[in-house]
Formats: structure tokens, C-alpha cells, sequence
């Protein structure tokens, strides 16, 4: 089959089947309430967020590549570009775009001005530790693991602590060389 | 500047315009994360009905965020007050705005009075989920029961919201039926309303 060329977050996402933004939005909030009621203290949930977007991430790889047709990135730079401009838009329909970039290119931020996750959101006093969109980084650091990045995600700006924007840092820990499971001369 | 001042801070989120609620996220951004709150629950409880009864749960409390944000939004701040409109707007409103479309049909039990359904062709929360043989009668659809029941509270109306699985002829998969029984209190009401 001849290569196809990549596709864009957006004609992706007009593409696709898509659900009402608020029924999302409601349905994450029903989640982080169960798991604040569940497990008391607001570090354990930033705990089950991430985890739970991890989960996520590690499925919803096979997704993305399946539907963008993005072959193999040339470096990280790319990777987050990628993730930023496609993998928001075909996912939660808003792009992202990528800054302040180390000087060896292997940490940068990804900063959301829309952010489908924190329509009707407000921190009572008693979750000012909570990283509300958790599951966010966990889905980007899930999705990395897939194909052979670790990497490290933290918030850095938090619009729901007072900041102006959501700013996660991405920090590339190493690239996993891909192993086979058998060997050719058996 | 470029890129500057996309979000307006507000002090208040109750100062924020209300969104017209077009926006839209795809639907398997939604599907997984349905799946995670499924998986979730899972692991806090023993059995099939402590599972429906959570996720009946978190289905509440998006249902009476619903019931205020739509009469809100889209009844200027008015709401039913009568059976016969308060299961319409769930059939109808309710379910436009969540599912995208009016729910397959709306229709009264025949063996009991207070007892109405809501049922779906394919539930959207019952998409991708396929039940194990060992989990028996167990819906999701149990997340929207909840849903309904949330508004239905919220409304004045408290009343009991299962979700089922209905074979259906000639169907690969069953449709869900939403069953709505309503309080003993909610009749006597509309019988003295007439």
C-alpha cells in the first residue's frame, strides 16, 4: 500500500463521531467526586487521575495512529507538536500549542487556552491541592510509554489555581529502543 | 499581543457566560473515559448491585447539574411542573443536549400507573461495552438511570430509574429501557392537580 499522507487534528476530528462537550465535562466531574469522596485525601486522587489517564493513554495510542496516519517522529520536537495540534483536536476538539523548549530538546510545555475538562469548575478551599485535570497527563504520559518514550508530565500553570492558562511540562526521560519479542534465527 | 487574553479571568465561575453548549469533544474521548469510571468502580465493590447502584450515583449528580443548566439556559429559568412535561423534557431536551438525538420512544407501563419507560435502540454509554457471560443482567445504562433520576429529583419528581436490557427480534443486541418508577407522592399530586 502506497503511504498516506498524514491528516489534520481538524480534518480528523470533523470526521469523527462526537458527543456534546457538557456531557463530558459533567460526567469527569461525577468521576473526581466519587474518587474525593472515595479516597479522602486530595493527593491519592491526583494519584487515581493519573492513573486512570494512563490507562487511557496506553489504549487510545492505537487510536490516534490508526486514524492520523502520523508515521514515526523525527525527534521530540515533532512528537510534541504532534500531540498538541493533533492529538487534542481528534480528541477533545481544542488544540494546544508548545513552548519554552530546554536547549537539548527533550523538555517543553504544552499550554491549553481552552480546556473542555473545567467548563462549571471552581476549587472549593478544601481541594486547593487537587490537579483537577490529572487524567490529562496521565493520558500524554500513557500514550508516550506506547511507543518507547518515557517521559514525565507535571502541571505547571493551573487556570483553576489562578494562573491564565493550563501549562503542562513534558520532559522526555529516555527513549526505549523497541526490543523484538522473538528472535529472527530461531 | 498574540495569543493573549484567550481566557478572561474571572473571579467567580458563576460570573462566566454561560456557553451555548455547542462544543463538542470526540466520542471516544468520551467512551474511554466512561470506560475508566466503569473500571473504577469495579474494584470498590463485591457485586453486580453495588456496581449499578454507583454508577447510578455518579449519574445523579450529573443529572441535577443538567436540570439547572438546561432550565437555565434554555427555559429561562423555568422548569416542568407536571408528569406528562417533566418526562417529555427528559425524553426530549434531556437527552438532545446529552445524546444528540430525542430518545427511541417514550411509553407508559401497562400493568402499573406509575411506571413509565424511556428506552434506546444503542444507549450511547452502551456502545463499545459488551457484558461478560459472568456479570449477568449488568448495564451501564445504569450511569444514565441515574442521569434520569438526578433531573427527576432535582424537578420534584423522586422516583426509582433502573436500566435493563430488552431483547429485541430480529436485533444482534438488545435495546436498554430506562424504568422509571415514580413516588407514591408524585401521583397523588398529579391526581389533585387534574
Amino acid at each position: 500500500m502506497a503511504p498516506v499522507a498524514p491528516r489534520s487534528g481538524d480534518a480528523i476530528f470533523a470526521n469523527i463521531e462526537r458527543v456534546n462537550a457538557e456531557l463530558f465535562t459533567l460526567t469527569y466531574g461525577a468521576i473526581v467526586r466519587q474518587l474525593l469522596t472515595d479516597l479522602e485525601e486530595v493527593e491519592e486522587v491526583n494519584k487515581q487521575l493519573d492513573q486512570m489517564g494512563y490507562n487511557i493513554g496506553i489504549r487510545l495510542i492505537d487510536e490516534f495512529l490508526a486514524k492520523s496516519n502520523v508515521s514515526r517522529c523525527v525527534d521530540f520536537r515533532e512528537t510534541a507538536e504532534v500531540i498538541a495540534k493533533v492529538g487534542f483536536k481528534m480528541f477533545l476538539g481544542v488544540t494546544a500549542s508548545v513552548t519554552n523548549w530546554d536547549a537539548e530538546g527533550t523538555c517543553c510545555s504544552i499550554v491549553l487556552e481552552d480546556n473542555p475538562l473545567v467548563d462549571f469548575v471552581e476549587l472549593p478551599d478544601n481541594c486547593q491541592g487537587l490537579y483537577y485535570c490529572n487524567i490529562l497527563s496521565g493520558v500524554i504520559r500513557g500514550a508516550l510509554d506506547m511507543v518507547s518514550m518515557k517521559a514525565e508530565v507535571t502541571w505547571l500553570r493551573d487556570a483553576l489555581r489562578g494562573d491564565d492558562v493550563f501549562e503542562l511540562q513534558v520532559k522526555l526521560l529516555k527513549q526505549v529502543p523497541e526490543e523484538y519479542p522473538y528472535k529472527d534465527d530461531e | 499581543m498574540i495569543g493573549v487574553g484567550k481566557i478572561k479571568q474571572y473571579g467567580n465561575v458563576l460570573d462566566k457566560p454561560l456557553a451555548k453548549g455547542k462544543q463538542e469533544v470526540s466520542l471516544s474521548a468520551f467512551a474511554f473515559l466512561f470506560s475508566e469510571l466503569v473500571q473504577y468502580n469495579q474494584t470498590q465493590v463485591d457485586n453486580i448491585g453495588e456496581l449499578e447502584r454507583r454508577l447510578e450515583d455518579a449519574g445523579y449528580a450529573v443529572g441535577a447539574r443538567v436540570l439547572e443548566l438546561l432550565c437555565h439556559r434554555d427555559k429561562g429559568n423555568r422548569r416542568e411542573t407536571r408528569l406528562l412535561g417533566i418526562l417529555s423534557f427528559v425524553h426530549s431536551t434531556v437527552w438532545k443536549v446529552l445524546f444528540g438525538k430525542v430518545a427511541d420512544s417514550l411509553e407508559k407501563g401497562t400493568e402499573h400507573e406509575d411506571e413509565y419507560m424511556i428506552s434506546e435502540k444503542e444507549l450511547l454509554v452502551n456502545k463499545f461495552i459488551s457484558i461478560p457471560k459472568d456479570m449477568g443482567t449488568f448495564n451501564c445504562g445504569a450511569f444514565v438511570a441515574g442521569i434520569v433520576r438526578g433531573v427527576l429529583d432535582g424537578a420534584g419528581f423522586p422516583a426509582v430509574v433502573t436500566a435493563h436490557f430488552v431483547p429485541m427480534e430480529g436485533q444482534q443486541r438488545p435495546r436498554t429501557t430506562i424504568l422509571i418508577k415514580f413516588a407514591e407522592e408524585v401521583l397523588r399530586r398529579e391526581a389533585r392537580l387534574g
